[in-house]
């Protein structure tokens, strides 16, 4: 092999480490994101240095269609809709390393008539399996996301047995596959398991799991690359794929640690979807209602205001709207910070992301663990569209199925006032005793409007 | 073709080693604010099978499935790489600090 070209690779490998190093602060993560894309554009030249002058028109054709249509998507995308871009293109991750996995094993075995040595064999084994499985999830968890399927968990008797039967079928048609290399039909079959696999193990999980999904998947289209790196015995794949497969890791533990469950609870799946039987036996709950004006003068009179948004705050778009409330609270020389619970919206640091949009400076954006003692010092937490992460039976009722979870203390606050559509059920199909507190106000209707009648009303105190 | 000697299987498996362990020191600093913008990085970051994708395309003539196959995972590739760091572009500018 050129050195020169090995040298291009580990270049391209440190770029993409400072790349990520740099994406750790927000003030160098665009910078980051550059660094690490010229990483990938050293990887691109060096590679095509190496192949056939003749085929160049064949890889530029593949490559212009394929910029073609990225660029498309990243510049149409709304930011309400990243979670299910990122689902998509964790697919194509996975696909195109079952892709060149099972191009590299076609020509040795079929073309050539090599027969691949084991170290090759269970890569591309690895690498056809994983990839093939992280597709079919991904399209999975994108249809649950942009509602073209249901969000809601999907259970039939015998789910985990049937899951566990193709697991095993798969490693008996790889062995089977392996020893048999001038037979392709084992290979098939290895991908046809492997999709159903994938699809099987995202429909029970819910909606509001989606978070842990996403995680998991973005760190399998990572691995998926990583052993694709080791069937081409190529050192940047694996450097890649392995920098993606921790971070998918890392993040995935972040959300189930947010959300007081283990990981296997979650693939598990089921999570909030029967009504629980504990919400009944209770006293029915006193909700106080709030209308407009009288909330207007709520947050003309506060001298401190926190809102905490959630997933209902990105389906109405309500994210510009806040703005504005929050121009007419500064206007004041109110203090108008946001509460930013991990699992809130449907990927990690989706709230984030679309308060950034609505032009909202991100030094107002603070963690659960840092302002969760604020909240007994504050005068009004406006709660928008989030439902369990400020439930709090996850404090105090020991038999709710959230108990234990980390959630917002807003109950702590002077008075809190929730926008909501209507006395629904959270995701986990569970009363929220906050509704029911003596400082709990219920703004309900659409987030986007009722927000736009407060922001006027205000306009006119 | 190549093989994969015993000897560069575990030098490769070095790599895969030391790179995961770097990558969970790296991302365990990334604070939350950033964990969408550093998905839809790692989203291009993954795109790396390119690589593998244009290696798989040298190959001369539409006969045979694997040039096939490498065209498509070329061109999905492709899509997760060019729009992976697009969205993310996109997504940083949107992230200001106001005076």
């Amino acid at each position: 092999m050129n050195p020169l070209i090995q040298i291009a690779y580990l270049v391209a490998s440190v770029l993409f480490i400072i790349g990520i190093k740099m994406m750790g602060r927000t003030k160098d993560a665009r910078n980051g994101n550059l660094v690490s894309s010229i990483g990938m554009f050293v990887a691109i030249a060096a590679t095509v240095f190496q192949v056939d002058a003749i085929s160049l028109t064949d890889i530029l054709i593949c490559v212009v269609i394929g910029s073609a249509i990225g660029l498309y998507t990243a510049s149409k995308v709304e930011m309400t809709q990243i979670p299910e871009m990122v689902a998509l293109f964790n697919g194509f991750g996975g696909m195109a390393s079952l892709a060149v996995a099972m191009s590299d094993f076609w020509l040795q075995t079929q073309v050539n008539g090599f027969q691949v040595g084991p170290i090759i064999g269970v890569s591309a084994v690895l690498s056809i399996f994983i990839g093939g499985l992280t597709f079919s999830g991904s399209m999975i968890a994108f249809l649950k996301l942009n509602g073209k399927i249901s969000g809601g968990s999907v259970m039939f008797k015998g789910q985990h047995l049937i899951n566990l039967l193709l697991l095993l079928g798969a490693v008996a048609i790889a062995i089977v596959g392996l020893t048999n290399q001038d037979n392709p039909i084992y290979f098939f079959v290895l991908i046809g398991i492997a999709l159903l696999l994938g699809i099987l193990t995202v429909i029970p999980i819910g909606g509001a799991d989606m978070p842990v999904v996403i995680s998991l998947l973005n760190s399998y289209s990572g691995m998926a690359a990583c052993t694709t790196g080791f069937v081409l015995n190529n050192n940047v794949l694996i450097v890649s794929g392995a920098l993606v497969g921790a971070s998918g890791i890392i993040l995935t533990q972040i959300m189930c640690k947010a959300m007081n469950r283990s990981l296997i609870n979650v693939l598990l799946g089921g999570f909030g979807q029967a009504p629980s039987v504990i919400g009944d036996d209770g006293p029915a709950m006193i909700v106080k209602e709030v209308g407009v004006e009288e909330a207007a003068m709520l947050f003309d009179s506060a001298s401190s205001v926190i809102v905490v948004p959630g997933y209902g705050m990105a389906v109405a778009q309500a994210q510009h709207t806040i703005r504005e409330l929050s121009e007419q609270c500064e206007k004041r020389g109110i203090d108008f910070r946001f509460a930013i619970h991990p699992v809130a919206g449907r990927m990690p640091g989706h709230m984030n992301v679309l308060l950034a949009e609505a032009n909202i400076s991100y030094d107002k954006l603070i963690e659960m663990d840092e302002i969760n003692d604020d909240f007994s010092n504050t005068d009004i937490v406006f709660v928008v569209g989030a439902n369990d992460v400020v439930n709090p039976a996850a404090r105090t009722n020991p038999q709710s199925p959230i108990f234990g979870m980390p959630i917002l203390n807003v109950d702590k606050a002077r008075t809190v006032i929730v926008s909501k559509r209507s006395m629904g059920k959270g995701y986990a199909g569970i009363e929220n005793e906050l509704f029911g507190y003596p400082n709990c106000l219920m703004l309900f209707g659409d987030a986007k409007q009722t927000v736009a009648k407060v922001v006027s009303e205000m306009k006119e105190i | 073709m190549h093989t994969v000697s015993l000897e560069s299987l575990i030098i490769l498996l070095y790599i895969l080693v030391l790179a995961s362990y770097l990558g969970f020191e790296l991302i365990n600093k990334v604070p939350p604010t950033l964990h969408t913008p550093l998905m839809s990085g790692s989203n291009a970051i993954s795109g790396i099978t390119i690589v593998g994708g244009i290696l798989a395309c040298n190959e001369l003539g539409y006969s045979s499935v694997s040039k096939w196959l490498g065209m498509l995972g070329l061109i999905l590739a492709t899509i997760n790489v060019v729009g992976g760091y697009a969205v993310t572009n996109r997504m940083l500018k949107m992230f200001k600090k106001k005076k």
